[in-house]
């Protein structure tokens, strides 16, 4: 087995009830591995809630969280990519000040090349939204940072897997028995 | 006006109970709980209430209750401390998976999370170590939770289950209806069995020369003690016990070949690394049984029956994974395997026992020593037990005394902390055994640290007179780690002396009778009253201060370089 460190991308379907953030959260907590980032939202499916985390671990240890994530009742499925078998983005929020759009035409250029959006424009401020892989929102970063960044945020991964994860069939197996 | 029968929450927690067949409880009352321990006194006639002396107490008690029922452990406390106090029996039955389900009150929803008095996040604290938990604000919800509460917590791989049930819920009215609950669609208790990995596996037995198997508490949990005899008999391999797996198989068994780990038996420690099969049923490859990982059956082929897919492949990797109960995979297998059997192969068992024998356990259980033994009351306790009683040990020296002596002629009969080591689990888990297995002689072995921990259930054991037989087996000493400190810290003694106080004026102060035991003449004859007596009895027995426990695979090494001395 190797020792090395991979990026794996772990989603999860589960019911939504209070203190399951908790719960998953402890099972890396429990194995010392820090969380890259961590979205939940709505699934495809009603009252189904789908976790993305993304973290940095080797590959014997992402199967045996995965399986202990699984196993919590309230899981009905986990699972865990490398970057290869997923489709993943991220989305950027830059906040800069207004004048800065004026006095320097050359932030227009940025925002057009980096097929950014602009947000919202107001006396003060005005807000840029980049919505891509990381080497993107950093490279745009890195473009607007010397013109002064009054604020940056990154949403952590959403991500979907190429093959399928088939959880309508697992629930309704469930049920059925 | 129309009627309605509505109950309150606090009611209907104990119809639920009795809807589940509930008739023990171990807990002690608070604020937060109150409501419920009001109902308590109206439904005392059905439902019994052990109040033990402290909320830890109630939790072992519940798991010894539940370890030899076979039933799920009830316990009940307050929010608060009388909650965060149940923590360490949680964890105990979370890594031994014991079926409990623990009930605390918690402050009422309106003042959660204003630190209120006795307000402390217990589903935050507990959720590491249940296998599920859950926080009440709606009497109406109660039913169901509870229905879920039971159902997970014996279902599968069984285990510690805490519901929260906040004072206003506890006071609100709801209309009572009550549903078991026999399914959670996002949650699969028995992973479903397949027949290629059951071919598999038998080919894999059929074809072996030299299996080994090693069985674990799974085969208890599951019920399968007769179809593993049943099994182990037809194909005539020799098996070895984890220290939860004993008593599965009755221990004069000809196939039944020792204890594996730590201070497991020799041969089937050293075989482990010679088998050519290695067959693991209903047990996890804790690091106590496997020594380092790295050699550890390395020759082998390895299955592994298992109930919990989590399991397999942890800690070791598997040639052939066979999830499911064993109750459905082992009678699956049996129709698959040939008769056969090893007798050169199991001969090897029994030179290395021969072996065992002649370097440790003669001097053990028959001291040429004036220093009394851990290992000869150990034996005394056999002769007149017969081996039917039910054998309740701490952690410690004592504890691998007790288990790798100790004899069970039935199941369900060891009851020990294997996992979480928990010291102060004896006293109260022998409650709960004696409790749950009345007709039973119960028997706790508890050394004189781990007894400290929890003496205080000796006032549970006086006001209910559970007539439990309490063996104290004192040297004076934290045993086990004097044990470690005088092999690897060159002798340096730290914080393991104990001076101890006189435990048997300590018992007669609990009106509970009480011997001690200094001399090898006056063993027997003090060990056959202890067990003749009807009423609960406490025994002392002095033994030797620096005695060592052996075999031993020390810490980090291969279970083939397992030490006689």
């Amino acid at each position: 087995m190797t020792n090395k460190l991979n990026t794996y991308t772990v989603s999860i379907y589960t019911e939504n009830n209070i203190g399951l953030l908790n719960r998953i959260s402890a099972i890396f907590l429990k194995r010392h591995v820090n969380i890259e980032c961590l979205t939940t939202s709505q699934s495809e499916i009603d009252n189904i809630y789908r976790f993305v985390i993304v973290v940095k671990v080797v590959e014997s240890k992402i199967k045996n969280i995965v399986k202990q994530i699984e196993k919590q009742i309230e899981v009905i499925a986990a699972f865990y990519h490398t970057d290869k078998e997923t489709i993943f983005l991220e989305t950027a929020l830059y906040k800069v000040k207004s004048k800065s759009l004026f006095d320097e035409k050359h932030i227009q250029k940025i925002i057009k090349n980096s097929q950014a959006n602009i947000v919202t424009v107001s006396p003060d401020y005005f807000v840029i939204e980049k919505t891509g892989w990381r080497e993107e929102t950093e490279k745009l970063y890195d473009s607007l940072e010397p013109y002064g960044l009054l604020q940056f945020v990154r949403s952590g991964r959403i991500s979907v897997s190429k093959e399928s994860m088939n959880i309508s069939n697992i629930l309704r197996l469930n049920t059925d028995k | 006006m129309k009627k309605t029968n509505k109950i309150s929450g606090a009611e209907a927690v104990i119809k639920c109970l009795l809807e589940e067949g509930v008739d023990i409880i171990y807990g002690y009352p608070g604020g937060a709980i109150m409501p419920i321990y009001d109902e308590l006194f109206k439904y005392e006639d059905k439902l019994n209430h052990i109040l033990t002396r402290h909320e830890q107490g109630a939790t072992h008690a519940a798991q010894g209750y539940a370890r030899v029922s076979g039933k799920v452990g009830v316990v009940t406390a307050t929010s608060g401390p009388g909650a965060t106090n149940l923590v360490t029996g949680i964890a105990d039955a979370q890594i031994d998976s014991t079926p409990m389900v623990c009930i605390t009150g918690q402050v009422a929803s309106h003042l959660l999370g204003s630190d209120a008095f006795q307000e402390c996040d217990i589903i935050g604290i507990s959720t590491p170590v249940t296998k599920w938990n859950c926080q009440i604000t709606k009497a109406s919800d109660i039913p169901e939770v509870i229905a879920k509460a039971f159902y997970i917590a014996k279902s599968g791989r069984p285990g510690p289950v805490l519901i929260d049930i906040t004072k206003d819920a506890q006071f609100e009215l709801m209309e009572f209806k009550y549903k078991q609950c026999h399914s959670i669609r996002s949650y699969t208790p028995i992973p479903k069995f397949s027949i290629n990995e059951i071919n598999k596996a038998a080919e894999l037995i059929n074809s072996s020369k030299k299996p080994f198997i090693v069985w674990g508490q799974g085969v208890t949990l599951g019920n399968a003690e007769t179809e593993f005899k049943e099994f182990i008999e037809k194909t005539g391999i020799p098996a070895a016990s984890t220290i939860l797996g004993l008593s599965a198989l009755s221990t004069d068994h000809p196939l039944h070949v020792g204890m594996l780990g730590m201070h497991g038996n020799y041969g089937p420690n050293v075989l482990t690394n010679e088998c050519d099969v290695l067959i693991a049923i209903g047990m996890r490859f804790d690091d106590r049984v496997t020594g380092n990982l790295e050699t550890y059956a390395k020759q082998a082929k390895i299955i592994h029956f298992e109930i919990d897919p989590a399991e397999v492949n942890k800690n070791v990797e598997v040639d052939v994974p066979v999830l499911g109960s064993v109750k459905e995979t082992l009678p699956k297998i049996l129709e698959l395997v040939n008769k056969n059997s090893h007798k050169t192969w199991l001969n090897k068992f029994k030179s290395f026992y021969k072996l065992e024998y002649e370097k440790v356990i003669k001097k053990d259980i028959y001291p040429t020593k004036v220093g009394l033994n851990m290992a000869e009351v150990i034996r005394e306790i056999n002769e007149v037990s017969k081996g039917n009683a039910i054998i309740v040990s701490d952690v410690g020296q004592h504890q691998m005394v007790a288990c790798r002596y100790a004899v069970f002629n039935q199941s369900k009969s060891n009851v020990t902390s294997g996992g979480l080591g928990t010291m102060g689990f004896a006293l109260p888990a022998a409650i709960g055994a004696k409790m749950g297995a009345p007709d039973r002689e119960v028997i706790a072995i508890i050394g004189d640290g781990g007894y400290q921990m929890t003496i205080q259930e000796l006032g549970t054991i006086f006001q209910t007179g559970c007539a439990v037989k309490i063996v104290v087996l004192n040297n004076g000493y934290l045993g086990m780690v004097r044990q470690w400190q005088q092999m690897f810290f060159d002798k340096r003694y730290a914080a393991t002396e104990m001076i101890n106080p006189d435990f048997v004026k300590i018992a007669k102060g609990y009106f509970i009778e009480g011997n001690k035991v200094k001399k090898r003449k006056n063993l027997k004859s003090s060990i056959k009253e202890m067990i003749n007596s009807k009423k609960p009895y406490f025994l002392e027995v002095c033994v030797e201060k620096e005695a060592n426990v052996f075999p031993m695979i020390p810490s980090g090494a291969s279970v083939s370089d397992v030490r006689l001395e």
